[in-house]
């Protein structure tokens, strides 16, 4: 099993979950985030006192899946993430220990 | 005639009344936006406060109230830069106010008149654009209607004989279809009928909704520009049209989608607002309730055809500005009582209403159509690039957000001239802020 997670822009999150929902995916954890990358930050002006924010808002995607499922998860996101403009993001893939269903206990690939 | 304490009181008061529906405004629509335009929508109401103040006492008095230029097409220069326009009362207009009362008053309307379109092209327009178009409209379109029905213009009571207590046709159907014209330069938000555009605060709905209910108690009430009887039954008036209509949107909602909603509830009010604007110095309580109800409910059903055919009227301006401005005029001519003021509804009068209604709508509609093609090629354009609008106009447009509920790093800038190596905010929109 493996825990993809996805940091894309706030406004291509809708175009994500339809196409990973697409890709088969049944459930994905979604988060607001925040950070900083080669894309940088903006500033904004108060009572004529400028500011330099550093954090840009981003949205972080994880979506555990199985080994044979993850090229698809990947291509997905990176698809559908994509503007082609700085600050798209990054897909990491991470290996998932184990896996639970809290409801009823089940474990590995079938709790997916 | 000498001043009366009792009319300038009360008109001084109502146009403090009707000053603050425009901030009241400035909430009911931007609680109605997403977060990210909240800034950039409040300060389009915000700003006309500001502006149109400004152009008003410079030209736009002048142009909608002084003495008619030949035809009835627009006012001369006689007030030009306020001039004679002092403590002592007009000969023409609110013979016993003080004539700078009245002007004032009537600066009230002419300021929330193009604020009201602002929420047809919310999330959408750059300021810049705004700026311009709202100093051309106020001149351009809100003067010269003004002129037509309030004062010696040839739809008043002067010449054509249409009837407007307070502005149904001067401000609502003036604005609501200007906002129509506006909706289809300027077209429909990027993503609109497939991402959820769904309003940010509704809390702020609801106290912007209340804002402009209590507020318009100056509006209408105030048109009477006296405290006396009349004043008593536009009040009055007022308040049981915004009952009933509220009434008139829920029930049919409620009948349709299972529940009665809060901003169903202050729509509708607003709707009843509008309707009896133009009624409210002419009928007896019991109409007032009727036209409330009908606009009430012919607005929802507005609102509803208009999510069916998929135009971008992003806050529903055309519904229930136009709409119901259109109801207000034309039942005025209906239901106008000689019990509560000198005029009563007949066929002859509704026929003058539909042709003022007429006069407007066609007027307004090419004008608003004209100035933003003018703006749009003097600026270059008038809605904000793709990343900007991605972005909101609270950064992209003003350097500003709405809402910070975490750190989001960053610093204070060294200085003015030298900001840190932050690009200006434009810059970094075209690289994708979001």
């Amino acid at each position: 099993m493996k825990l993809v997670v996805a940091i894309v822009k706030p406004f291509k999150l809708d175009e994500v979950k339809e196409a990973l929902r697409a890709a088969g995916v049944q459930g994905l954890t979604a988060t607001e985030a925040q950070g900083f990358g080669r894309q940088r930050g903006h500033t904004e002006v108060y009572r004529g006192a400028e500011y330099r924010v550093d954090f840009v808002p981003k949205v972080k995607v994880e979506v555990l899946c199985d080994d044979d499922q993850v090229q698809g998860v990947v291509d997905a996101i990176m698809k559908s993430a994509r503007t082609g403009k700085i600050g798209d993001g990054k897909i990491f893939v991470l290996p998932a220990e184990q896996a639970y269903r809290i409801r009823t206990g089940e474990m590995g690939p079938d709790a997916i | 005639m000498p001043i009366d304490t009792g009319d300038t009181a009360w008109v001084l008061a109502a146009a403090a009344l009707v000053m603050f529906m425009t901030p009241g405004l400035a909430l009911f629509y931007g609680g109605l936006v997403r977060a990210k335009n909240v800034l950039g929508t409040i300060m389009q109401s915000f700003f006309a406060l500001a502006l149109v103040s400004v152009l008003w006492v410079l030209i736009g008095y002048t142009l909608a109230f002084g003495k008619d230029a030949g035809g009835g097409i627009i006012g001369g220069l006689d007030f030009i830069g306020f001039k004679g326009v002092g403590p002592a009362p007009s000969d023409t207009y609110a013979t016993t106010v003080p004539h700078i009362a009245f002007s004032l008053y009537q600066l009230m309307f002419a300021i929330i008149t193009p604020a009201l379109i602002t929420g047809a092209i919310a999330e959408r327009m750059r300021f810049s654009a705004y700026v311009l178009f709202l100093g051309l409209w106020s001149i351009l379109v809100y003067s010269p209607v003004a002129h037509w029905v309030f004062a010696d213009g040839f739809l008043g009571l002067v010449h054509v004989g249409a009837l407007d207590f307070a502005g149904g046709t001067v401000v609502h159907i003036n604005a609501g279809i200007a906002a129509l014209a506006a909706i289809l330069y300027m077209g429909k938000r990027r993503g609109f009928g497939r991402e959820a555009m769904v309003p940010h605060n509704v809390p702020m709905v609801i106290t912007g909704a209340a804002i402009l209910w209590f507020g318009w108690f100056g509006f209408n009430a105030g048109s009477a520009l006296g405290a006396n009887g009349l004043a008593a039954s536009a009040f009055a008036n007022t308040h049981l049209a915004t009952a009933a209509a509220v009434l008139g949107w829920l029930i049919p909602e409620r009948a349709k989608h299972g529940k009665a909603t809060t901003i169903g509830a202050a729509t509708g009010a607003v709707a009843g607002l509008v309707a009896i604007t133009p009624a409210a110095g002419f009928v007896e309580p019991w109409a007032a309730l009727v036209i409330g109800f009908v606009a009430g409910a012919v607005c929802w059903k507005a609102v509803d055809l208009k999510t069916r055919i998929g135009y971008d009227d992003s806050l529903d301006v055309v519904g229930v500005h136009f709409v119901g401005g259109v109801v207000g005029a034309l039942l005025t001519g209906v239901f106008a009582s000689a019990a509560v003021n000198a005029f009563s509804g007949s066929l002859a009068q509704f026929g003058k209403q539909a042709l003022a209604v007429g006069v407007t709508i066609a007027f307004s509609f090419l004008m608003t159509l004209l100035i933003l093609k003018v703006v749009d090629v003097l600026l270059g354009g008038v809605r904000v690039p793709e990343e900007e609008e991605v972005t909101g106009l609270d950064l992209s447009q003003h350097s500003e957000v709405g809402y910070t509920f975490q750190d989001r790093g960053g610093s204070l800038a060294a200085g003015h001239d030298e900001p840190a190596g932050a690009e200006p905010v434009g810059a970094v929109d075209r690289e994708g802020a979001r």
